[in-house]
């Protein structure tokens, strides 16, 4: 109990820090917004659904990366982490209320960028939302955790998108399967599979990266 | 009480720390002395457990929850305030009424008014006192503290070497310090680092 | 690595050298020709060692990984580190032998319609990445443990990518090449089974020279700072 404790005190705190400094929601919607623009023109007239709902995940996997871009500054200001990893808290805790964090800010800006799409190309149905929901979640333990490795690295903009991308080839598949295949299901289970397998081995190799 | 024998520590090619012997006993109070870029921080990181050391050995009869670290930096949200950032850290470190304790430690190093502010907008000697207050939070058994004295006025100094006083003797210390005069008779154990 | 071990590595190499030769007599001349794909199905000896090669090098590179995060030993390290980097240049290999392959068969460089050569594709892309990472970190022990961990992932990554690259066949590509020629003759499996281990045992032999290397070059500057 006091795990969950612990995990919703670090995911307050990281809702209250970005309330206050807004530094990464906005960005987030005003980039997923623009980049549904940037579609409209990149879009050939006649080029069908199935070309927008392509182009959707392409705007989803680069918005999750910018949010999660931003998503250690926190803790890099004034060394936080430091103090974090020292106290006798379980890590993986750390871990989990920024990936529950993150995919807030991330669910957030869908709630702008899904009705958008849905205005300006075309509709969704309940499983391509779900598929939108599962690779939400797959994102965001994958990524809160190659953050935290980027965060220690030299280059860290320019090295998250390259440790994520590769792994975020199996949820974009299942994402734009379950918006265009008939047998959606199918493609439901993989992102549920790819969810439990990386969130259970993100979960556990957390406290490697943060400690020597 | 910690005791290390031929601690090194490397990063790559570059040697931080080469061959360092320590024996502090519980209870005692070391002193960390060297010229910049001697290890000292490195020394401490090590000892706290934030860096593995390279080779040697090292014993710290203290697990994480009895450890209290001031690092070079104030490990202290920004965007928080002084009272909130306690509260988390209270929480996470199990403390027992973390909320009076909190109060209490705000109250002795002056921060009291300045609780519901947010780290952002404190000056450096301020938001040192705050880290102090982190550091403190749990009653440490063990407190290791990276040059304490760093951008606090006179009256921050002041309170830093009282609380110093209160806690040698009834705590393990170890301070690295530039400035070892300061702490005068205190020290019980000097560690010279070249 | 003790002197000892260094000394086996001129046998290996000769033994390697043997073993690939006779792996190419028998892919040129002893394996009968197929019946639809003629010549250029040989190169199908080569490819797929090549192929199950690079997969065993980063399930050792994951196994060391998984080793340095357990045991904390330095040294699996470097281990992990080799068998990576072996992999990935075999992975190369098996993309580039493939691209000659489908350019024989279907008249085209890339095909997106095989499986095993977009997957490879993905497996480069991810430890090419793990490069960055190391590149990109201070050496020392929190380097080494992201590696590690970054290593695990991509044995996970394979089974998971190799299932959504399946999945993805339907609404990439409906209409689907198919490379499965006829059932293997006796004398074709065992020219398979001769190029196999000499591709292993090639493998081993660099993996081992690699890491020989590195090690005696690690040693080399220890010597020199004690000498200062």
């Amino acid at each position: 109990m006091t795990y969950l404790a612990d995990v919703a005190a670090l995911t307050r705190k990281d809702l209250r820090v970005e309330l206050r400094a807004r530094d990464t929601l906005p960005a987030m919607l005003l980039f997923v917004v623009s980049v549904l623009v940037v579609f409209h023109f990149a879009l050939p007239e006649g080029t069908g659904d199935d070309a927008a709902y392509g182009l959707l995940w392409v705007a989803i996997v680069f918005t999750a990366l910018l949010g999660l871009a931003r998503a250690w500054v926190p803790e890099q200001e004034h060394g936080v982490l430091d103090g974090l990893v020292l106290a006798p808290s379980d890590r993986s805790a750390i871990w989990l209320g920024k990936t529950l964090a993150t995919l807030a800010f991330l669910l957030t800006a869908q709630a702008v960028a899904l009705p958008a799409f849905v205005l300006f190309f075309a509709p969704l149905d309940a499983t391509a939302l779900a598929g939108v929901l599962l690779a939400d979640i797959g994102i965001c333990a994958v990524g809160s955790l190659m953050a935290a490795m980027a965060a220690a690295s030299r280059s860290r903009e320019v090295l998250l998108p390259l440790l994520v991308l590769p792994l975020a080839i199996p949820l974009v598949v299942g994402g734009v399967g379950a918006a265009i295949s008939p047998d959606g299901q199918r493609y439901l289970l993989l992102l549920a599979l790819y969810d439990g397998v990386f969130a259970v081995l993100s979960w556990a190799s957390f406290e490697y990266v943060v400690t020597e | 009480m910690i005791r290390a024998r031929g601690l090194e520590k490397r990063y790559g090619r570059r040697r931080v720390l080469a061959g360092v012997d320590i024996a502090v006993p519980s209870g005692g109070f070391a002193v960390v002395t060297g010229p910049n870029g001697s290890g000292k921080t490195t020394l401490l990181r090590v000892i706290v457990g934030l860096a593995a050391p390279s080779r040697g050995s090292l014993e710290v009869d203290a697990d994480r929850a009895q450890v209290g670290y001031l690092a070079h930096e104030p490990l202290v949200y920004r965007e928080l305030t002084a009272l909130e950032n306690l509260d988390l850290f209270g929480r996470l470190y199990r403390v027992t009424q973390r909320r009076e304790r909190a109060g209490m430690l705000l109250e002795r190093f002056g921060l009291w008014d300045a609780r519901n502010e947010r780290v952002s907008t404190y000056s450096r000697g301020m938001t040192q006192r705050l880290a102090l207050c982190r550091t403190l939070l749990h009653d440490p058994e063990l407190v290791l503290l990276d040059e304490p004295h760093s951008a606090l006025d006179a009256e921050g100094a002041e309170l830093l070497d009282r609380e110093l006083e209160a806690l040698a003797g009834s705590r393990t210390v170890v301070v690295a310090t530039h400035d070892p005069q300061r702490l005068g008779s205190l020290a019980s154990v000097g560690i010279a680092l070249a | 690595m003790s002197t000892a071990t260094i000394r086996s590595l001129p046998g290996l190499a000769a033994l390697s050298a043997v073993l690939m030769g006779s792996a190419i007599a028998f892919a040129l001349i002893v394996a009968p020709e197929d019946a639809d794909q003629g010549i250029s199905q040989r190169i199908f000896y080569i490819h797929v060692p090549i192929a199950l090669t690079s997969y065993f090098c980063f399930g050792l590179g994951a196994w060391k990984a998984l080793n340095l995060l357990w045991r904390g030993d330095q040294r699996y390290d470097l281990e992990s580190y080799v068998a990576i980097h072996q992999g990935t240049i075999f992975g190369a290999l098996t993309l580039i032998t493939g691209s000659i392959w489908a350019r024989a068969s279907w008249g085209v460089w890339w095909t997106w319609s095989s499986n095993q050569l977009v997957l490879f594709l993905v497996l480069f892309l991810f430890y090419c990445a793990y490069f960055m990472l190391r590149f990109s970190v201070e050496e020392g022990p929190r380097r080494a443990r992201s590696s590690a961990v970054y290593a695990l992932f991509g044995v996970v990554l394979i089974p998971i990518s190799f299932l959504a690259i399946r999945l993805a066949e339907d609404f990439i590509h409906p209409t689907v090449f198919t490379r499965e020629g006829p059932n293997m003759t006796a004398t074709m499996f065992a020219t398979f089974c001769v190029s196999w281990a000499a591709v292993t045992l090639l493998a081993y032999l660099l993996y081992r020279v690699e890491l020989a290397g590195k090690r005696l070059d690690a040693d080399l500057r220890e010597l020199r700072e004690a000498l200062q």
